[in-house]
């Protein structure tokens, strides 16, 4: 994959309320190079207003955003250039074909990428058969595969991710966390909510958006009891990151 | 830093209380006085009798119109550049004072209109430019109760107003163009040959209408602040345990 | 050029130009997919036009007075139907958001959008129109004086209609609302579309007519494109 420059992501003091309820106040967090961060939260908690707005689409009350160390404004040209966004929907034209609409969302992200590629690309995520058919007959899990497609040849360094495995069957959830794990390994970025429990074998760090909620991931203390938190942040202090610190099998997988 | 400490609504609520009043007594005395100059002690007027002193409501009213929806729009400017509710809070409490006196503008017009011209809407230049700012007025009203989240709707309204201002002089431009081409009633401007008695009343009632919106708008707001703000601490602040004294100290 | 192309050795140049040609080519294809809307907003135009004699008799001389208006209010009416899908269906699937994080800037977007959405509407409309012009008996140089009006007024209608369609997304309400918020700011371009027909007919001088719908058309170039970028930027948060 393409080698990246050492990208980060910081997150300052970020407070947004949504139709006059606080989602959540004074978060911060940062995401280095080669790691992930989990959200996890209720629903309604606010992982997708969360997400959109480290893709710029939602502008928060307070807090500011920085991409390697400098302030990005809402949707500023830094952020949309290095972040990929994949939403609850599909973001499909149901009257193209897989490899149209392909061929499309990479252009409008700002890559260009050969169509050998894009073949090879739709093969791995188990679509060559159905590159020529409209979106409109494929199924919702086929659906989100070109989409994992198009994570892989965007070259973005910052992945955020809604519930990618969403309509996903066991072995598409397998793919997806291979090509995370790729991603991360290459020293790419990722944030993902979801509420399954991955599997990731690069470094990952969960936050929990639910208020009040002190989260100690059972996943985080069977993996690594003595990790201990790493970062302290969240709702008001109250919510923590809790460092999973994987790298052995990260490096295994290498 | 100091112009923006008032457009906190916590620190505006208790500020616009106390000025709204002032406005309204300048509004009332102005009235009367605008009133009684422009009924009582203006001279009839030698081509229309006495059906021309509706004016002496009408003009106000129909600059008020136009005014009102201008300054809208720069508070919509303002919302948009600096981010502060307050403009878009100002927005929303000064629209329907603005429908208001379109309306009063279009109905004193259609009243001045069947006597003068023998019916009562003539499809006049001016009169038709004053129904189309009321249908902007009303898009504006529409769209920020059709949308949900307060924030959307205020920035939504925001650019719908900025948007329809710009296009409020080309308007006014097209339907005088229009007007020409169709031959309509041309009504003799009464403007600049106008009596100084008959201008006074006019300047009058034109700052009570002023004072009168002021008035309005700030009640208005004060309403919306506390609608908004109703989680928030200083409002709970303002009726719980308040002591007698005006709780504006407080905020 | 503005070129932001060495972040990755991968990247296209981010010039405005590509963005506007991008998102043109994207919907224009998608408009050729989906064939049948372009016709019925057509025909639609075409039925709206046959009304008027139906309802207010056949007599030639009146169906000529008010073929001009006729004809105008009617293509005003069906570029109005279409106005959704400059944005709707893309907001629905979630594309707009990702045009919106596209590093090309939205308004270039917006501006392809446009573009795209005359071209599968307002131009077929100018190409039908001498046709029903005809049929209200209008003469050939008048034929030709609704064709430019209707060129140059139509790219306008799409820009303020695009405007209200960004503002509109996902309200309740939506598409009557949009018609709301359109339809006053529609006006200068009917009365000066329609007048230039109706000044040649009279035998005036309808460059004037003709010039201040280029006017509009021009400062509608320069301003929409960042007026929709802000709108669509304001419902996608």
């Amino acid at each position: 994959m393409i080698a990246l420059a050492p990208p980060s992501l910081r997150v300052e003091n970020l407070t947004l309320s949504r139709g006059g309820r606080p989602l959540f106040r004074r978060l911060g967090f940062a995401i280095r190079s080669g790691e992930a961060l989990v959200l996890r939260g209720a629903n309604g908690s606010g992982k997708t207003s969360l997400l959109r707005m480290l893709a710029g689409l939602t502008e928060a009350d307070e807090g500011e955003i920085f991409w390697d160390e400098s302030v990005c404004k809402t949707a500023s040209a830094k952020l949309r250039l290095n972040a990929l966004y994949l939403g609850h929907a599909n973001a499909l034209k149901d009257d193209l074909t897989a490899i149209e609409n392909l061929a499309d969302a990479l252009s409008f992200d700002g890559v260009n990428v050969t169509q050998a590629r894009q073949v090879d690309a739709l093969e791995r995520v188990g679509l060559s058969s159905r590159q020529h058919l409209v979106a409109r007959r494929l199924s919702q899990g086929q659906k989100r595969r070109i989409g994992l497609a198009r994570l892989v040849l965007s070259g973005k360094p910052l992945w955020l991710l809604d519930e990618p495995t969403n309509a996903l069957d066991a072995e598409g959830v397998a793919l997806f966390i291979r090509i995370i794990d790729e991603h991360l390994l290459a020293g790419g970025m990722a944030c993902i909510a979801t509420h399954l429990s991955m599997q990731i074998h690069a470094p990952m760090r969960e936050l929990s958006l639910d208020e009040q909620v002190l989260l100690e991931s059972s996943e985080a203390q069977a993996a690594t009891p003595a990790a201990g938190i790493n970062e302290v942040a969240g709702v008001d202090g109250a919510a923590r990151v809790t460092h999973v610190a994987h790298i052995a099998q990260a490096a295994e997988a290498t | 830093m100091s112009i923006f400490k008032y457009a906190s609504p916590s620190t505006f609520y208790p500020l616009a209380g106390k000025i709204a009043p002032w406005f309204a007594v300048v509004a009332a005395m102005l009235g009367a006085v605008g009133l009684y100059l422009g009924l009582f002690r203006a001279p009839v007027d030698f081509q229309q009798g006495e059906v021309y002193r509706i004016i002496f409501i009408h003009v106000p009213a129909a600059w008020m119109a136009m005014l009102i929806y201008l300054v809208m729009a720069a508070y919509g400017v303002m919302a948009l550049t600096f981010n502060t509710r307050l403009s878009s809070m100002m927005m929303e409490a000064l629209a329907p004072t603005g429908a208001m006196f379109t309306v009063l503008a279009l109905w004193t017009g259609a009243l001045w209109g069947k006597p003068t011209w023998g019916t009562f809407w003539a499809w006049d230049a001016r009169m038709t430019s004053t129904l189309i700012l009321l249908f902007l007025y009303v898009g504006y009203l529409a769209l920020i109760n059709a949308i949900d989240d307060k924030k959307r709707a205020d920035k939504a309204g925001a650019l719908l107003v900025i948007v329809g201002s710009v296009n409020v002089p080309i308007i006014y431009f097209s339907v005088k163009w229009w007007n020409t081409l169709h031959q309509g009633y041309s009504v003799a401007t009464s403007g600049s040959s106008m009596d100084p008695s008959m201008r006074m009343p006019m300047l009058v009632m034109t700052f009570a209408c002023w004072a009168y919106a002021i008035a309005v708008a700030l009640w208005r707001v004060r309403a919306i602040i506390l609608e908004r703000e109703k989680e928030a601490a200083w409002v709970a602040n303002l009726y719980v345990a308040s002591p007698p004294k005006t709780s504006g100290a407080r905020a | 050029m503005n070129s932001l192309a060495n972040t990755t050795p991968e990247m296209l140049v981010i010039s405005p130009e590509n963005g506007v040609l991008l998102a043109f080519r994207r919907d224009y294809r998608l408009a050729m997919r989906s064939r049948g809307e372009i016709i019925q907003a057509l025909v639609f135009f075409v039925i709206v036009v046959s009304l008027f004699p139906l309802a207010v008799g056949a007599e030639s001389a009146l169906l000529k007075r008010i073929a001009p208006g006729v004809v105008w209010v009617a293509a005003l009416l069906s570029v109005l139907l279409t106005l959704p899908r400059i944005f709707a269906s893309d907001y629905a699937d979630g594309t707009l958001e990702q045009l919106a994080m596209s590093p090309y800037p939205m308004a270039t977007i917006a501006a392809g959008k446009m573009l795209a959405h005359w071209f599968t509407t307002g131009l077929p409309l100018a190409l039908v129109a001498p046709v029903l012009g005809v049929q209200f008996g209008l003469g050939t140089s008048e034929l030709g004086v609704i064709v430019a009006s209707l060129m140059l007024g139509t790219p306008v209608l799409s820009m303020i209609g695009a405007i209200g369609a960004a503002l509109t997304l996902g309200v309740r309400g939506g598409s009557i609302l949009m018609a709301l918020l359109v339809l006053p700011l529609y006006i200068p371009v009917l009365i000066f579309g329609a007048g230039a027909v109706e000044a040649s007919m009279a035998g005036i001088d309808y460059a004037a007519n003709l010039s201040l719908l280029g006017a509009g058309l021009l400062l509608g170039a320069l301003a929409s494109p960042f007026a929709v970028a802000a709108a669509v930027k304001i419902s996608l948060d």
